[in-house]
């Protein structure tokens, strides 16, 4: 019995081969950019290719977290993060109101694929293999990690790195804090791996890990305002290059340029150590572990 | 004397393996187009390269695979246990839940009660509230955050199961209780060596369809601190920002989870052959 549907069928998969293949080139100028922009590109709303003409949009993860933001708005250029952002746009000639903040999610930041930001400000520390995937501006931030525990913790005196070899220390998922245990400390224990910042702060306050690694403003923040009893252990030692804080872009954006020469300019004229100064602790007097 | 066909039946056996041939090489040459299709619509598009670069890269697979085997070892103890407790709790409460008699009112009402609330209730929040919760309370002897988090998957999962064997205990038909109790079985001897047995037999599929979904929600508990497969991918992922791992931990997954589907394709085969016996 010869079924009716096969001619339609054969038909069908035909039809849907020649649409694959058809709409397989879409419309994308085949241009490679150049990764930074040649001195010479002119850096103002007009000629750069934003998302939205004449519009900056800056992505960030949500909540915004304290010292970086404040009361998880970003658009209200408080906090070290926020003023950051604001004042690359205002180098780069975009008014307050041009700025436009998108929720991104810190690991959806950089996966493949079309970015929902031109930049990204996220307390992201640029690594080699973060930049085969993205494109970084300049450091805006020199960033030390450090661990945090809870009065009366059994690592609340620990004084060297050894002290800690055997407490159960938790970090956040995907941060260089997690690698900062992994790496430096290495615990006799796995480490816990939280969501985000506000469970690893949780399951502390519960006593069910005995320290938890966070950057160091944040650590501030954390014992300052946060925890109850809150204590910081101390720092952490620079492993090989020195951990730093970048703007996170879409590969092969052509804003990089323009973004890092911004960032380069509100260090050289001090602008960087003014904003440290207003926002972020002042973040002397954390002994470092050895 | 051995058995010959007659020519039409030679005739008949013939034209059957020329439409089997035919529908084969129909089966082989549609197969072929829509794998074609599939591979030039996905391989011809413009960020395939870059795709292939973060989604199927071999060091970055072989770098991340010990650790992501390591996560899987325990979801495996984590599908062992909680599936063998979750099962039992749902066999007591769908036991509770049909008991007769007014006196067992409040019995029925709190399994009832049970499973519609954990039944509503998404299994993150039951895990939050009993991983963060409980520990918050500095209660002595709390156990590890590991044992928490099982607990709260068992009793959600507890909840599903029980509705699945209440639908196999009210399936059997009342003549088969009433039978039993006439030749003298206690209600507890009727439903121990009568109802049971029949309930479990027939809702043995969706039961190890509900397995499946839970080795799958079984990783969730790496929200509370532990690190399963996916979360020890997602580490990977984030570190080499590449998304290899993933489908690492993905194809682990499916391999995990072929020998019980097999098994549940299996037994449903059987329940519907033995049901049809003599049709």
């Amino acid at each position: 019995m010869v079924s009716r549907f096969t001619p339609v069928a054969l038909g069908g998969a035909a039809l849907l081969l020649a649409a694959l293949t058809a709409c397989a080139p879409a419309d994308e100028d085949e241009t490679t950019a150049t990764p930074s922009a040649a001195p010479t590109a002119t850096c103002d709303p007009a000629s750069l290719k934003t998302l939205t003409a004449g519009k900056l949009t800056v992505g960030t993860d949500t909540p915004a977290y304290e010292p970086w933001f404040a009361d998880n708005k970003p658009d209200n250029g408080k906090g070290f993060e926020s003023a950051v952002a604001y004042q690359v746009a205002q180098r780069l000639g975009y008014q307050q109101s041009d700025v436009v903040w998108a929720q991104v999610g810190f690991n959806n930041a950089i996966a493949p694929g079309p970015k929902a930001f031109d930049i990204d400000v996220n307390q992201f520390s640029i690594t080699d293999e973060r930049k085969k995937a993205v494109d970084f501006s300049s450091p805006y931030y020199l960033v030390r990690q450090t661990v945090i525990t809870t009065k009366g913790s059994k690592i609340a005196g620990a004084k060297t790195l050894a002290d800690l070899k055997d407490a159960k220390l938790g970090a956040q998922v995907g941060t260089t804090s997690y690698q900062a245990i992994t790496d430096v400390i290495k615990p006799a224990g796995q480490p816990q791996v939280f969501n985000n910042n506000d469970d690893a702060k949780k399951a502390l306050e519960n006593g069910t890990v005995d320290g938890i690694v966070v950057d160091l403003p944040t650590a501030f923040y954390m014992t300052g305002a946060e925890l109850e009893n809150g204590v910081i252990v101390g720092q952490l030692a620079q492993v090989g290059v020195p951990e730093q804080f970048g703007i996170v872009l879409d590969k092969g954006s052509p804003l990089t340029g323009c973004v890092s020469k911004a960032v380069d300019q509100l260090r050289q004229d001090g602008t960087l150590a003014v904003l440290e100064k207003t926002w972020l602790a002042d973040t002397a007097g954390a002994p470092e572990l050895q | 004397m051995t058995y010959q066909p007659s020519i039409r039946q030679q005739e008949r056996i013939a034209y059957r393996r020329g439409r089997a041939v035919r529908s084969v090489l129909l089966a082989a040459a549609s197969t072929a187009v829509v794998g074609v299709g599939l591979a030039v619509g996905i391989t011809g598009a413009p960020g395939w390269e870059r795709v292939k670069e973060s989604f199927f890269d071999l060091d970055t697979a072989r770098k991340y695979l010990p650790q992501i085997l390591e996560g899987l070892w325990l979801n495996l103890k984590l599908l062992v246990v909680c599936a063998t407790l979750a099962l039992a709790l749902g066999l007591l409460v769908a036991v509770l839940r049909t008991l007769r008699g007014p006196v067992f009112f409040p019995v029925r009402a709190l399994a009832t009660g049970y499973t519609y609330s954990f039944r509503g209730l998404p299994l993150i929040i039951v895990l939050y509230l009993f991983a963060f919760g409980i520990p918050g309370l500095r209660l002595k002897g709390t156990p590890d955050v590991l044992v928490l988090g099982a607990a709260a998957i068992i009793v959600t999962y507890g909840a599903y199961l029980a509705e699945v064997f209440r639908a196999g205990i009210e399936s059997v038909h009342p003549s088969q209780i009433a039978a039993a109790r006439s030749l003298g079985l206690s209600y507890r001897q009727a439903m121990r060596h009568v109802v049971l047995p029949q309930a479990v037999r027939r809702v043995a599929p969706p039961l190890l369809n509900d397995t499946v979904a839970l080795q799958k929600d079984v990783g969730l508990i790496s929200l509370a601190g532990p690190i399963d497969a996916i979360r020890a991918a997602q580490i990977g992922v984030a570190q080499d920002a590449d998304f290899t791992p993933y489908i690492v931990a993905g194809v682990l997954f499916v391999l995990l989870a072929l020998p019980l589907i097999a098994v549940t394709d299996w037994v449903t085969l059987r329940a519907a052959r033995r049901q049809n016996a003599g049709t």
